[in-house]
């Protein structure tokens, strides 16, 4: 850095702040100035209810009336693990096993964070809860035993990881494309099925985040894979 | 001014540091970082804004687009790890390189 730069930096860094300060100004009158009655979409999702095979409101707005982003979101988690994957294999964990504290915490913890996403997952239907965050919990397992130092046995890193990956997505198009050829609409569930319906997607997508997650925080492909 | 709106407000604040962090930071764990907090300060908006009219029950479209886009940020967090991780062993520093004219 020469040192015209140096005596010019602070002025950049004062213009910045001074624009970065306006704008701070903009959004907060935005949001201030916002109109108090809302877009009908928050009525529209209470009259629907009865139909959405759920009773609440976030999980019926996440797998029935707004599956389509649900869907693409899943889409997106697997193209970030897939770019994760091209960039290279994982980084060799440490040898040498973990710590007594940390091999005991996991022993304790694993199973009831297993538990636990069962539980996130069925309550989602009527409570706070669903794929995603049971996903998230399964995935916080999944990285507690990376840090231990365990691994998949070797034969299962190939297909089988793979299909789990794919599982939700999977489980979302197989739906959808069945629902598209019975009745005609693309993830339109049927009244009567749609609790079953979203049951079976969000089971099936609570694996693939979980296991998408942990393996995204491997940070490349496994290495038995090459 | 209710709970709601200071809520929105304080993520706009959020939203403005991080927006001032990629800036002014040239290593890219910073700038990881920084567009992680503007992305907390979205999330804060669009939750707040769900329910800012007192005593109707949240809407709750911004929450499950809330509850995706968490996890939708985790994983591109990933990956912007991933490619800083490559940048560094491809230059051997943590950052872009610089354009220079001269």
């Amino acid at each position: 850095m020469s040192v015209a730069d140096r005596s010019r930096l602070p002025l950049v860094s004062r213009g910045v702040r001074l624009l970065l300060l306006a704008l701070a100004g903009g959004l907060s009158y935005a949001v201030l100035s916002l109109p108090d009655q809302r877009v009908e979409l928050s009525d529209q999702v209470s009259a629907n209810m009865a139909a959405s095979g759920v009773h609440n409101p976030v999980t019926a707005v996440l797998l029935n009336f707004r599956g389509y982003d649900t869907l693409l979101e899943m889409g997106v988690l697997l193209v970030a693990l897939l770019g994760v994957w091209s960039l290279g294999t994982a980084v060799a964990h440490r040898r040498g096993g973990p710590g007594p504290v940390l091999s005991f915490l996991v022993e304790g913890l694993v199973p009831m964070m297993i538990l636990m996403a069962g539980y996130l997952l069925w309550v989602g239907a009527a409570a706070p809860g669903g794929a995603f965050q049971a996903g998230s919990v399964l995935a916080a397992a999944g990285i507690l035993l990376l840090l231990s130092s365990k691994r998949l046995p070797v034969r299962l890193v190939g297909r089988p990881l793979r299909l789990v990956l794919v599982l939700g997505l999977l489980a979302f198009v197989v739906v959808g494309v069945t629902l598209l050829s019975v009745n005609g609409i693309f993830l339109q569930y049927p009244p009567g099925l749609a609790g079953g319906l979203i049951l079976f997607i969000e089971a099936a997508a609570t694996l693939s985040i979980g296991v998408t997650l942990a393996a995204l925080f491997l940070g490349g492909r496994p290495d038995s894979d090459t | 001014m209710n709970s709601g709106l200071l809520y929105a407000l304080t993520g706009v604040g959020l939203f403005t540091l991080g927006l001032n962090a990629l800036i002014m930071h040239a290593h890219l764990l910073r700038k990881i970082l920084a567009i992680n907090v503007m992305g907390s300060g979205v999330f804060l908006v669009l939750v707040a804004l769900g329910g800012r009219v007192p005593g109707a029950s949240p809407d709750p479209v911004p929450h499950a687009m809330v509850i995706t886009g968490i996890v939708v940020a985790v994983s591109a967090t990933a990956l912007a790890l991933a490619l800083m991780l490559r940048v560094r062993a491809a230059t051997g520093k943590p950052r872009l390189p610089e354009e220079r004219q001269e």
